[in-house]
């Protein structure tokens, strides 16, 4: 085990707190450097959402993970990105430009959903944000003569110094890696800044960090502001990935897809955003899986446990059946989100720690470390 | 005057079936403080086994109705005890996500039982009407308006003068010093779900003849019965029914009078409103902060 010996305040802080954190990211970076010379287009394409989920990630992170705002609005920042992207690339702007101008636009947005969002607690605040939500979809619906209503806009390629980047090309994907990795870089550094120590303050005590001198109000608009800047990024990015976007396809359902992106990840690290994206992104390829491959597995199995091959034809069609079933993914989702809050409530990310907590530990190790206090004395009425 | 009317009475009708399924957020909330956000996915697996009981199985109409708030309320109660009970006491947005799960879950799995075609359930209220003057109003609307009043008083009786109502509050304001004054909380907190889910199945059998029961019937009223909650106050009984009625008038009345469009949004711009306004709401309790 290592032991990290802080002689000043820089030590602290350091993005690489040793070496290895230079080995392990660089081995990282390299594998996601030749990744699309390796993978096929399917799995690069998912790769680029995971890229794009993970920034949305990093944004929802900001606000709920370290600001304890929860919100589930965040669909609505990235369809104002995507929107005002498309909107923009109709009139022949480049670009840095627009992907510029749809962050500018959605930090304003957000920081104007912030000043109500002030006064509100818990509950309130995500009933606020839905409520907002469904505004802006209903507003993009029906703003025709901007945003062409239920029928949608196409979005051309990035056209990137004269150059086309097809959606489908590594330089593509490459933007969008850059695009997180700057986000994740740039949180990290807020993070540790003034700002990102008053957003933890206010997290863990609203009342506390007033009385500490930190202005409450000025950081949560700030940490909304921040948060929607950076969906509104993925949001550009988002629109040029799929090339065609409509009001329906930034829903609720959007939302909440990337509120189990940090809550399956961990909600106490960037690293839950990237871990929680892989994870949301994999589940379609996983549901496809499940239904070419594993009825014809299943079925094999039986066959060597000494099923005959009508038993066998049987079984394989009841699990086609079953995995072609039309909820299912619906099922999935909600299956994992209730495992996860009740069992893992750290995420991918803290069980990643305690496995690794548990080797440096050998054998001394005990659950009892991450376990989670009860309070069952509060109200949040009255906090 | 009579458009007028007419509209007044079916947002009233539409409000009271808004106002039931808040009543249910209301009820977990004051006994809990845990928001349920699967309630409105309660109610369609209610109206799903009514129309089960009713449809299918060709029950008597108050055969069925009793048969599927009995089984509700036995499915609340498991609900409470596998999803709910291990996560109290941890932060509020945890079981928020939790009871989002359930929703889905429970979306997706009446999805594949029942299929997603829209389905009615014949009532004795179906088919009446009754006019007086020239205004007509119809039988299933005046029933929903009826049950409502009638529940909302029994639930305002049970938690006002019941001892176990006043064991549900208190275990509300402080479940630990509920618990020193020998409530059996756990036990109190599973019947709350249990009501909860009773007047759940009670908002979707009515609502049945007025709109269909289908697997994605709880998602949007569902969240249509939150600003409702929110306009009266979370946590009162009466300013969850008034709070749904006045969000179903303005609904009503903004798709009737208003530009299309303006019929979906309308209840969350006041949502919006009320929160910054009076963020207590119409019937809350102004609570100071403590540190």
């Amino acid at each position: 085990m290592r032991f990290l010996f802080k002689t000043d305040y820089e030590d602290d802080i350091r993005l690489f707190p040793h070496s290895g954190y230079y080995v392990s990211y660089g081995l990282l970076l390299a594998v996601l450097l030749i990744a699309p010379y390796v993978l096929s287009s399917y799995l690069m394409s998912q790769l680029v959402f995971v890229c794009i989920y993970a920034t949305v990630g990093v944004a929802l992170l900001i606000l709920t993970g370290f600001t304890g705002q929860a919100s589930l609005g965040h669909a609505a920042f990235l369809a104002i990105g995507a929107y005002t992207a498309a909107y923009l690339q109709k009139y022949g702007v480049p670009f840095p430009v627009y992907f510029l101008a749809a962050g500018l636009l959605t930090g304003l947005i957000g920081a104007l959903v912030g000043f109500p969002a002030l006064r509100l607690q818990g509950i309130y605040l995500v009933i606020a944000t839905i409520s907002f939500a469904f505004i802006v979809e209903e507003i993009l619906a029906r703003w025709e003569s901007v945003t062409n209503g239920n029928e949608g806009m196409r979005v051309k390629a990035v056209s990137l110094f004269g150059v086309a980047v097809s959606r489908d090309s590594p330089t593509f994907y490459f933007l969008c890696l850059a695009v997180l990795v700057l986000t994740i870089v740039g949180t990290l550094n807020l993070l540790r800044s003034p700002t990102g120590r008053a957003f933890v303050a206010i997290r863990d005590s609203e009342t506390a960090a007033r009385s500490m001198g930190v202005n409450v109000a000025l950081y949560k608009v700030k940490s909304f502001a921040i948060s929607a800047a950076i969906t509104g990024f993925a949001g550009v990015l988002f629109a040029h990935k799929l090339s065609f976007i409509s009001p329906e396809m930034f829903t609720l359902q959007l939302s909440i897809e990337f509120i189990i992106v940090i809550l399956i990840g961990g909600t106490f690290s960037l690293h839950g955003a990237v871990l929680g994206a892989i994870f949301i992104v994999m589940i379609d390829p996983f549901l496809t899986y499940l239904k070419d491959d594993m009825p014809g597995i299943i079925a094999g199995i039986a066959a060597t446990f000494g099923a005959g091959t009508q038993a066998a034809a049987n079984v394989q069609s009841k699990v086609a059946a079953f995995a072609s079933l039309n909820g299912l993914k619906g099922a999935i989702y909600g299956i994992i989100i209730v495992l996860f809050v009740l069992f893992e409530p750290l995420g991918l990310y803290g069980r990643w720690l305690k496995i690794k907590l548990f080797f440096q530990l050998f054998p001394l190790y005990k659950r009892a470390t991450f376990k989670r206090q009860k309070i069952y004395v509060k109200s949040e009425r009255n906090r | 005057m009579l458009d007028f009317v007419q509209q007044l009475v079916s947002g009233v009708a539409l409000g009271c079936v808004y106002g039931l399924i808040a009543l249910g957020f209301v009820l977990v909330y004051k006994a809990t403080e845990v928001v349920n956000f699967a309630q409105g996915d309660l109610m369609m697996l209610g109206g799903f086994f009514a129309f089960t009981f009713i449809g299918m199985m060709g029950l008597n109409y108050w055969v069925g109705f009793a048969g599927a708030v009995a089984a509700m309320a036995l499915f609340g109660m498991l609900a409470e005890r596998v999803v709910v009970r291990p996560i109290l006491g941890y932060p509020q947005f945890s079981i928020i996500m939790a009871t989002i799960g359930l929703g889905y879950f429970l979306r997706s799995v009446s999805g594949m039982i029942w299929g997603t075609d829209d389905f009615k359930i014949d009532t004795p209220f179906s088919q009446g009407v009754l006019r007086i003057g020239s205004l007509v109003l119809a039988h299933d609307k005046l029933s929903v308006i009826a049950a409502t009043v009638i529940l909302c008083a029994l639930l305002w009786l049970f938690f006002n003068k019941t001892t176990l109502g006043t064991a549900m509050r208190a275990s509300s304001e402080n479940m630990l010093a509920a618990y020193y004054m020998g409530i059996p909380v756990k036990r109190v907190v599973s019947i709350v779900w249990a009501i909860s889910a009773a007047v759940a199945t009670c908002a979707g059998v009515l609502l049945a003849p007025i709109t269909f029961i289908h697997s994605n019937v709880g998602l949007v009223l569902g969240l249509k019965a939150f600003p409702a909650a929110v306009l009266g106050g979370f946590g009162s009984i009466p300013g969850a029914v008034v709070g749904g009625v006045l969000i179903g008038v303005i609904e009503s009345m903004a798709g009737f009078y208003l530009a299309e469009g303006w019929k979906d949004v309308a209840p969350y711009i006041v949502l919006l409103a009320v929160l910054l306004l009076k963020p207590e709401g119409l019937f809350g309790l102004h609570v100071r902060k403590k540190v």
